[in-house]
């Protein structure tokens, strides 16, 4: 960090001081917030424990009026859904970047690249909303199923919702590749498709590999979206073929029952503990994204060097 | 069959060129038609009058001031805090141990699920804190989700400013915060502004951190102080496309179309800014 060195006897006067507490305080807010919600989960989770075997949450029936706390419906959903929707955003959301960063003219470039950051912008009740007005009507006929408010439905909402992060973080790593790179592939006479294959693509993979992690992230937090499409019946999910029946995530179980329990009681602790479990989810997904990307920016460092 | 490189790059181009439009075009459709169903629903009466008939006719009124307040309110608390974390970032850290746990916090904190900031805001600030069901702790919740994003781009924003500036301002024998808030600061302000206007979009439009901790499913009447419930656009979308049967269509559609329109209109802001300034900016 350059511009530290620049200043050398600091707080000179009173003013300067007082200042320079304050942004030391609030440059530490984001870890005190972070800390707090942490705390605040486990704080509100823990009588869970107390008065239910841990063994009862790893169960297969959700049915909390009758004291039935199985969160395997819950998190089996999640997973499926996520899973469903990561298998659509994936390959579609890395061609489109690597569509806008190495193929597409620029005049495309600059249609394209709007649009996605718009579809980014979609607040995830609009999308929902058209979820129940278009796309689960199409689902049930096409699909000749009883409803269309299956898992599968919800996927492709959150397709759309992920689509977005992945576009825009793997086009970042995509543009960062150095230009002699590329202009080194084709002097040796690669064609335009061999070199983002054997040249770009590699360079880039870090920042691939974080775009599918953080998409992967975003979709198993969406809430009001599944919420709304995806029929919420907590059954297990037991495979791909359970992406054409109703299904529950964790975050939609939040969503629709936290308004209605007494604060204080089992099933509030319970909603709190799927939140803790939802927390941590979220923790390793980023803290991995960003050891890739750590670890490969000093390797890239030392290579260039 | 073994195929000629050229062949192999045509078909990965096709391929990837429909991947593209595959997802270019839903896009367009999707913004597309809720404009196009929208729109005839949408008059003053519809953007001004109160909900009538159990929401079933009348206008959104009360859930477009809502937000309107829970944006205003988020923007107090986060635009501060978010910016001086950044200068704090920016102008005083030293790379070392604390300043990667604070960056890691910072990813950490943009990631973690919207409905969890819900649990948390319920948690801490309207039982905890007792300020109940209310705008200022829906307010509350939904900086601590916005500032991550403002700290983030403000941060590049500030880095942004050429370090010549500030050794010339500090060479003129201006101290520290002199030369941020003369120099860098100003410099910066376009990008500050970008960060905050997505920032500030991505609160106006989510709807599960405020579920329990602020957000109103029908009120008769605006809110008379920040301790009031309120209701809101996304959340009142929600609870018409979900919650109350015969709702008409149109009104479901007029909603959406207000709530998009509100939210394009921010990031379209946040882009003109952000052109506005690389046109301008002479380094």
């Amino acid at each position: 960090m350059t511009s530290t060195k620049i200043f050398n006897g600091a707080h000179r006067n009173p003013l300067e001081f007082v200042v320079e507490t304050l942004v030391r305080i609030s440059g530490y807010s984001a870890v005190v917030f972070v800390a707090l919600i942490f705390l605040f989960l486990i704080q509100e989770s823990l009588p869970t424990f107390g008065e239910i075997h841990a063994g009862e949450l790893w169960n297969q029936r959700w049915y909390p009026i009758e004291n039935y706390f199985g969160i395997l419906p819950l998190l089996s959903g999640s997973l499926i859904i996520t899973l469903g929707a990561v298998l659509i955003a994936i390959p579609f959301g890395l061609m489109t970047a690597i569509y806008i960063a190495e193929i597409a003219p620029v005049w495309l470039r600059e249609i394209l690249k709007p649009l996605v950051e718009i579809l980014g912008g979609i607040p995830s009740v609009v999308l929902g909303f058209l979820g129940i007005t278009v796309l689960v009507p199409l689902v049930r006929e096409v699909l000749y199923l009883p409803t269309g408010l299956t898992a599968f439905t919800g996927a492709v909402l959150l397709a759309g919702m992920a689509i977005p992060t992945i576009v825009s973080v793997a086009e970042d790593a995509l543009d960062t590749v150095p230009n002699a790179y590329r202009d080194a592939a084709l002097a040796l006479g690669a064609t335009h498709w061999q070199t983002i294959w054997r040249v770009t693509l590699p360079a880039a993979r870090s920042g691939v590999l974080t775009a599918t992690m953080l998409g992967i992230g975003r979709a198993i937090g969406e809430t009001m979206t599944v919420m709304m499409v995806t029929g919420n019946a907590p059954q297990m999910a037991s495979g791909m073929g359970s992406l054409f029946i109703s299904l529950r995530t964790m975050t939609a179980t939040i969503a629709a029952e936290m308004g209605e329990v007494a604060n204080g009681s089992l099933h509030y602790h319970v909603l709190f503990s799927i939140g803790l479990i939802l927390f941590l989810i979220s923790l390793a997904i980023n803290i991995t994204a960003s050891a890739v990307l750590f670890r490969t920016r000093r390797r890239t460092e030392r290579l260039l060097s | 069959m073994h195929l000629s490189r050229h062949h192999t790059e045509r078909i990965a181009f096709v391929v990837i060129g429909l991947a593209a439009i595959v997802t270019a075009v839903p896009i367009v459709i999707v913004v597309g038609s809720i404009f196009l169903s929208g729109v005839e629903a949408v008059s003053w009466e519809f953007l001004l009058e109160m909900p009538r008939n159990g929401m079933r006719s009348g206008g959104i009124w009360p859930a477009i001031i809502g937000t309107v307040y829970l944006v205003v309110g988020t923007g107090l608390i986060s635009i501060p805090l978010g910016i001086t974390s950044a200068i704090y970032l920016s102008e005083y850290a030293r790379d070392g141990h604390w300043t990667r746990v604070i960056r890691l916090a910072i990813v950490n904190l943009a990631g973690i699920p919207s409905v969890v900031y819900g649990l948390f805001g319920l948690g801490l600030f309207v039982l905890f804190l007792e300020l109940g069901s209310s705008i200022v702790a829906a307010c509350l919740t939904l900086s601590i989700m916005t500032i991550p994003i403002i700290i983030s781009t403000a941060e590049e924003a500030l880095r942004a400013v050429p370090q010549n500036f500030r050794v010339v301002s500090v060479g003129m024998g201006a101290t520290r915060w002199q030369t941020i808030r003369r120099v860098v600061l100003p410099q910066a302000l376009p990008g500050i502004l970008t960060g905050v206007i997505l920032g500030l979009n991505r609160a106006a439009g989510e709807t599960a951190p405020i579920l329990f901790t602020g957000a109103a499913f029908f009120l008769p009447k605006l809110p008379n102080s920040i301790f009031d419930q309120t209701m809101a656009l996304p959340y009142h979308l929600f609870v018409i496309s979900t919650q109350i049967p015969e709702m008409p269509i149109q009104i479901q559609y007029g909603t959406a179309t207000v709530l998009l329109t509100f939210v394009l209109t921010m990031n379209i802001l946040a882009a003109s800014v952000r052109s506005w300034q690389r046109r301008k900016r002479q380094w």
